[in-house]
């Protein structure tokens, strides 16, 4: 499954071949090392989900996240041991996570997943010992943990994006710690300064230095040219070894007659592309596309004309070379459909205040439509146009509007949902309608070998941020059938991991549904109970001494657990990708720990109630026993779903596991 | 007994002559001229035709919102006697004589009027000084944007009316609380919060965020109320009570009311008919009700059906066959069966019609009495034309590769047996037992030997080629991933077979099915179905030439031009004042910081203010900044084409922060005379820009006097904004 995409980015890593992926890149650095570490020599391709490994030492990668994923217990059990001051608590919570089919499923396989689980529940344990130093600030152990913190929180960051939500919970954690510093008196203004550069130092100087140098670590080991080099720009190809930019020898000056491809300046702007196919009908003149494309391609080569002379003379090898100069008016023809680059005053397809941008005409002849004067930025007139370096705004003759790319994702129809083109009749200056000459082709010229301006680091730190974020945020939907984030907590629908057929092996990620119903429970008792005690204590009833602890353990502890779940699962509400199923996983880990707290606070309370300290115990003791061998018993049910099972499908009577489809959606 | 004559009957009345004042002031700025423009003005053409079609008593569904916005307008025609007849297509066209534009625009601008008192009002409950208010009433009074959008037929002016109402009578509500709970005006006023918050909801879902809001303070209040500990427990508990009888109870039932009257309105069938239900456009007067009124309700063997797909979308569509064969090759190289093709066919056809029949048995027509198909049963379905089986095999589907093929079959005796055997799941059924019946079941057909599911392939583009008459796909989905609407399918049309022989039997599907027994829906399965639909009905994401994105609102980089005049230069432009912006911004800018700095040095323990100015400043700029907040940043979220517009709530809250700022820096902050009167002096002078603002974009806003293309030059401040001029 998922294993083809960053098994392969492992791969690249090890064969140091430039990629790109909406996500940072720790992960799959830290598979990739494994993979090398364990002897796997980046051959196997990666191509679709059930290809068999044959002879490729994958072991080495999947033992890694298995690791990774098995850490989680411990760390989860330390947490709550940590919150709840209760053995208990802390053994129902590891027990959970030992026997939930989900999350053993999730870490037995080449994913991000458990590593960015690793991270973030390192993260949660490392903010919780730190907040139990808290009595002892400046002391060895608090800077561990302090400096663990931010670690983790870079590690998590550096997995994938949706660590920024355990970041959100620690800084939340942070503050409140702060604002009670404030409030305390007895700590003079100084002291609390330290607390504060203490705490910017350790969450979040660390964290941003350790998430920079991952970034050198990617982009040094990555210097061969491979499938991403086209989501970035010019100067950063040139950095590539293979690129064709990289150690370029071509025509420094635009001529006429050129062969060129134009880049759009944007982040991950794209090549201006033409093809075959005309924009349906109903969007503007049923004209050929023009579009912004990622990849190279022939279809982006276009030839410089002059305005009013043909081709004829422009291709007779005797003629002399004329070089194209800042407010030249010219004419850019598609080579390979011979159409010229053409606007009007027709509504573009997406971005409907703009004019659609086409290719007109049959074999380089067209109308006054197809002229544009060229331009670059902070120039004179008359100047010579330098391939690469100089920047170059577009103007549509006629119309007056600038050739620009809107940065949408044209819909379907396209068929290869490339970005729209548009010809913008707002004269801002920004890098959408900024171009630049990348490639060049003149024979009749001598070729110069240019070191295009190196970007330094910053640059292309910000440049990778901004194309991850504009491709995974211009990611079109699918209109498939995908799971919503309320199938989640119920575990209503799982993912086929591997398998179809009767006959297949089959792996099936999907929690243990009787621990996942048992989570989804006690997150409304949980809130009851909370309330209650918020209520009480609001209305200043006595409490005993035990029942003051076991309150604190509900609101601080249980709270925290409480705002790391809601922070892990409600953004997904308002996310427009596309989601699965394993999203849920890292909210899972927090109603675990939640789980474990509240089922011990709640035996605590009846025990309490119930006065002779024997029967206290037993019936403490018997509900414990019995929550445990609920969730052993739900796992023996259950296991087959993440070790594996061949034979009919449940659905089918027959089937060892067709009394076990509780709900009509699974499929296994 | 008459003691009441011993005393003279007194009546005293006190008048605030500054309320009168501002609420004359406030009308006359809204309804100047109010029947000018007599053109259609910007979304007038979308909201005219819901007014002209509650006129009609037609059915519509806009997902928009809900329907008691519509509803006002539609009132104000009502008593403008409008009866409906205006073609609503073009911004711009002129009005005809039958259309009472001045009563069709008064409510909007009678809301926007009452914002003006409205707000004095509310600075007042926040215990601001009456010459605050005033300023704060001014600045609203003052504010072009608000004109605008009052004066002509739209939503906008309503909504704010109805929070500003929900906020005021919280505020009055809230002030009573402290010397008389349980009184009269106490509960007049907390029901009056629920009331002016349903209708808010009820007039666009933006009202929605500032309900939150007003509940998450009353939430607060109550919380401090908890911990008061002169209460007692049950006193808490009646107040508790009280609260979410006004706060929640009240304003799901005005809700609930709004649908009610709604549907009861509106009982003729129209355009919107197909996104519903058999069952809904069954319950409304003409359309399909005429066609399915009298349909035996049971299907039974021999029955004679259509089925109509549930998911209908992109379309609606009946399943359908007709004598055309797949082609034995696609373009793509793929082979088919070669057999009838099965389509789904968005029109009503004869086509359409297909038997059930028992596979045990022979005959078509229904025995007596008849035998009712059931959950579970094993049927064919006979295509009643051409009398094929509906069949699905192991052959890949035209479109979709991965599903199978679903044809009628024919024999072409080549090895491909029929495997036309189906298996009914009612998909809504109360028991496993359940009777299969007409429009009300939803039907899941299970191929029997591959377990395929009977589906329209409901994506865009799923319609098949030329050869298959662009109709749409229909295949059998091997890999049913639960439940979802395009495999559903329920009976539209029914009757109960009767003849023998195939020619009669074309003569008898031909006929319109007729007789006499009506199936009604109850309101809350109306309302059910209708909300969803409300809710999730996405038009297409169309973008408009004045769109605009959230962040160009705070500074106003954006315009809509809403009205040109056909020959002159004269327009109508939402164009907000300027100044009032501007300031707007810079006092929640000063607000946050201030309150920043306040709440740090507090937390040392060093205050500042006094307590009692402190918890005003806490009290009206959570309600200021929480209601800009709450109406202003969701947008960010939002993936709707979005208006300037829709950011008047928001300014609305921000303006009324200006002169809170203000005061409390004069107050507070000018400690010297020397700095207080010089600080008078500021305002004095940034009022009169205020006004020479407003005065200066009046004609943009009122549509008059014609301006000449320089002067219009002058009024294009800023580049962004769109100011047409007519080129010579």
């Amino acid at each position: 499954w998922d294993e083809t995409h960053f098994g392969k980015m492992g791969s690249y890593y090890i064969n140091r071949t430039f990629f790109f992926d909406v996500h940072p890149p720790l992960g799959k650095m830290l598979i990739g090392l494994a993979g090398y570490l364990s002897g796997y020599d980046g051959t196997f391709p990666f191509q679709k989900p059930g290809d068999r490994y044959e002879q490729h030492n994958y072991v080495g990668m999947r033992g890694f996240c298995a690791f990774l994923g098995s850490c989680l217990v411990p760390f989860a059990y330390l947490t709550v041991l940590e919150l709840s001051k209760s053995l208990p608590a802390a053994l129902l919570t590891a027990f959970i996570l030992i026997f939930d089919t989900g999350c053993i499923t999730l870490s037995q396989y080449i994913l991000l997943d458990p590593i960015l689980m690793f991270f973030l529940m390192g993260a949660v344990l490392s903010m919780v010992k730190c907040n139990s130093c808290a009595d002892r600030p400046f002391s060895a152990s608090w800077w561990l943990w302090l400096s663990l913190t931010g670690m983790n929180l870079a590690g998590a960051m550096g997995v994938k994006f949706v660590g920024l939500f355990i970041v959100l919970l620690v800084g939340l954690n942070t503050v409140c710690d702060l604002w009670g510093l404030l409030g305390d008196l007895s700590l003079s203004l100084v002291m609390f300064g330290k607390h504060l550069l203490a705490r910017v130092l350790c969450l979040i100087l660390l964290p941003l230095a350790l998430y920079t140098a991952m970034f050198a670590v990617h982009f040094t080991v990555l210097n061969k040219s491979g499938p991403g080099d086209g989501f970035f720009s010019s100067a950063f190809q040139s950095q590539l070894i293979g690129n064709n930019l990289h150690n370029v020898s071509i025509p420094e000056y635009l001529a006429y007659g050129s062969v060129v491809t134009m880049k759009n300046l944007r982040m991950a702007g794209g090549y201006l592309h033409s093809h075959w196919h005309l924009y349906p009908e109903g969007i503007g003149a049923r004209q050929q596309q023009v579009t912004a494309y990622l990849h190279k391609d022939l279809n982006n080569l276009w030839i410089i004309k002059k305005h009013n002379s043909d081709t004829a003379d422009l291709s007779d090898p005797s003629s002399p070379v004329e070089f194209v100069r800042h407010g030249d008016i010219i004419r850019l023809e598609h080579k390979e459909t011979s159409r010229n680059l053409h606007s009007h005053q027709h509504e573009a397809p997406l971005t409907r205040k703009h004019f659609q941008v086409t290719g007109y005409g049959i074999n380089g002849t067209g109308d006054s439509n197809d002229f544009w004067r060229i331009e670059v930025v902070g120039r004179k007139t008359g100047k010579l146009i330098k391939v690469l370096r100089s920047q170059v705004r577009l103007t549509h003759v006629a119309t007056g509007c600038i050739l620009g790319s809107s940065g949408k994702t044209l819909p379907k129809w396209q068929g290869w949902e490339q970005v729209e083109v548009t010809c913008t009749p707002y004269l801002k200056e920004s890098p959408n309608s900024l171009w630049n000459f990348e490639d060049h082709i003149n024979p009749k010229l001598p070729n110069i070998s240019l070191d295009v301006l190196k970007p330094s680091f910053a640059e292309i730190l910000l440049e990778s941020h901004m194309v991850m974020i504009r491709v995974g945020y211009f990611k079109p939907k699918d209109n498939e059938v995908t799971s919503k984030p309320w199938h989640w907590p119920i575990n209503y629908q799982g993912l086929r991991f591997s398998g179809v057929n009767e006959t297949d092996y089959r792996v099936y990620l999907l929690g243990n549904p009787v621990i996942w119903w048992l989570n989804l429970v006690t997150i409304g008792l949980y809130l009851l109970i909370a309330v209650s005690t918020a209520v009480v204590l609001k209305r200043g009833v006595q409490l005993t001494s035990e029942l003051k602890e076991l309150s604190r353990v509900v609101l601080c502890g249980g709270g925290q657990i409480m705002l790391g779940w809601l922070l892990h699962y409600l953004p997904f509400f308002m996310m427009g990708r596309v989601l699965y199923f394993h999203h849920y996983f890292p909210a899972m880990l927090f109603s675990s720990m939640l789980t474990g707290i509240t089922w011990d606070t709640l035996l605590k309370f009846c025990a309490g109630y119930l006065s002779p300290s024997t029967t206290a115990r037993r019936v403490y003791e018997g509900g414990f026993l019995a929550l445990v061998l609920l969730i052993v018993y739900s796992f023996y049910l259950f296991h087959p779903l993440s070790y594996g099972m061949v034979g009919p499908m449940a659905s089918d009577p027959s089937s060892p596991m067709a009394g076990l489809r509780w709900m009509d959606s699974w499929e296994f | 007994m008459l003691g009441f004559l011993k005393k003279p009957l007194v009546v005293t009345v006190e008048i605030n002559m500054n309320l009168v004042a501002l609420t004359v002031m406030g009308l006359i700025s809204r309804l100047w001229r109010l029947s000018y423009p007599r053109a259609v003005v910007f979304d007038e053409v979308y909201y005219g035709q819901f007014v002209s079609l509650y006129m009609k008593r037609i059915f519509f569904v806009d997902d928009s919102g809900p329907p008691f916005g519509h509803m006002l307008l539609a009132l104000g025609g009502y008593l403008g006697g409008f009866d409906g007849n205006f073609l609503w297509n073009r911004i711009g066209a002129e009005y005809s004589m039958n259309v009472p534009v001045w009563s069709l625009r008064l409510l909007p601008a009678l809301a926007g009027a009452l914002c003006v008192p409205l707000a004095y009002q509310i600075l007042v409950e926040l215990q601001f000084s009456h010459c605050t208010a005033l300023g704060a009433a001014l600045l609203i009074l003052l504010e072009n944007s608000l004109i605008t959008q009052s004066r002509f037929m739209l939503l906008e002016s309503i909504l704010i009316f109805f929070i500003l109402l929900a906020v005021l009578s919280y505020l009055k509500f809230y002030n009573l609380q402290r010397h008389s709970s349980f009184s009269g005006s106490w509960w007049f006023w907390l029901f009056l919060t629920g009331v002016a918050c349903s209708c808010a909801v009820g007039v666009k879902y933006m009202g929605l965020f500032t309900y939150i809001l007003l509940l998450t303070i009353a939430g607060l209040h109550f919380w401090h109320m908890i911990g008061d500990q002169n209460l007692s427990n049950v006193a808490l508990l009646c107040h508790f009570l009280a609260r979410g009888l006004g706060l929640v109870v009240m304003p799901v039932a005005m809700y609930l009311s709004f649908f009610y009257v709604h549907l009861i309105l509106l009982y003729r069938s129209g355009p919107h008919d197909q996104i519903m239900t058999s069952a809904f456009q069954a319950s409304l007067e003409g359309g399909l009700a005429r066609i399915t009124q009298g349909q035996p309700l049971e299907v039974a063997y021999g029955s004679q059906i259509t089925l109509r797909n549930v998911l209908g979308k992109p379309m609606q569509c009946w399943l359908h066959s007709h004598t055309n064969t797949y082609p034995i090759r696609y373009e793509n190289g793929r082979g088919s069966s070669h057999q009838q093709q099965v389509t789904c066919y968005p029109f009503k056809d004869v086509n359409n019609w297909w038997i059930v029949k028992d596979p045990g048995m022979q005959q078509l027509v229904v025995s007596n009495p008849p035998r009712p198909v059931r959950h579970g049963h094993i049927v064919q379905l006979v295509h009643g034309i051409t009398t094929r089986y509906l069949n699905t095999h192991d052959v890949a589907a035209p479109l979709s590769p991965h599903s199978q093929e679903v044809s009628c079959y024919i024999d072409y005796n080549i090895s491909m047996p029929a495997q036309n055997l189906w298996r009914v799941e009612i998909v809504n059924r109360e028991s496993d037992t359940d009777v299969w019946k007409t429009i009300l079941s939803e039907v899941r057909f299970v191929h029997v030997n591959t377990s395929a599911v009977l589906k329209a392939s409901g994506f865009l583009g799923a319609s098949l080629p030329e050869w298959g008459y662009r109709q749409l796909e229909v295949v059998g989905e091997k890999l049913s991933k639960g439940y979802h609407q395009s495999m559903v399918w329920n009976v539209e049309e029914h009757r109960y077979g009767k003849s023998q022989e195939q020619k009669e039997r074309e003569v008898e599907l031909h006929s319109p099915t007729q007789m006499d027994i009506s199936k009604n829906l109850s309101f809350m399965a109306k309302f059910t179905e209708l909300q969803w639909k409300i809710l999730t009905l996405k038009n297409e994401d169309t973008e408009h030439k004045y769109s605009s994105s959230a962040l160009d609102w705070i500074t106003m980089d954006t315009n809509i031009a809403y009205w040109l005049h056909p020959t002159s230069g004269a327009q109508i432009h939402l164009l907000g004042n300027v100044v009032t912006w501007a300031s707007a911004n810079i006092a929640a800018l000063v607000y946050t910081c201030l309150s920043l700095w306040y709440l740090i040095r507090r937390r040392r323990k060093i205050y500042d203010i006094p307590e009692d100015a402190w918890r005003l400043w806490v009290s009206a700029g959570g309600i200021c900044i929480g209601g800009w907040a709450v109406n202003y940043l969701p947008f960010f979220l939002m993936e709707k084409t979005l208006f300037l517009y829709h950011y008047l709530p928001a300014l609305t809250f921000q303006v009324l922060l200006i002169p809170i700022v203000l005061q409390h820096l004069g107050n507070h902050l000018c400690r010297s005379l020397l700095l207080k009167s010089m600080f008078g002096a500021l305002i004095v002078a940034w009022f009169s820009s205020v006004y020479l603002v407003y005065c200066t974009f009046s004609p943009v806003t009122y549509g008059e006097p014609s301006l000449s293309a320089t002067e219009l030059k002058d009024l294009r401040w800023k580049d962004s904004w769109n100011i047409l001029i007519r080129k010579q």
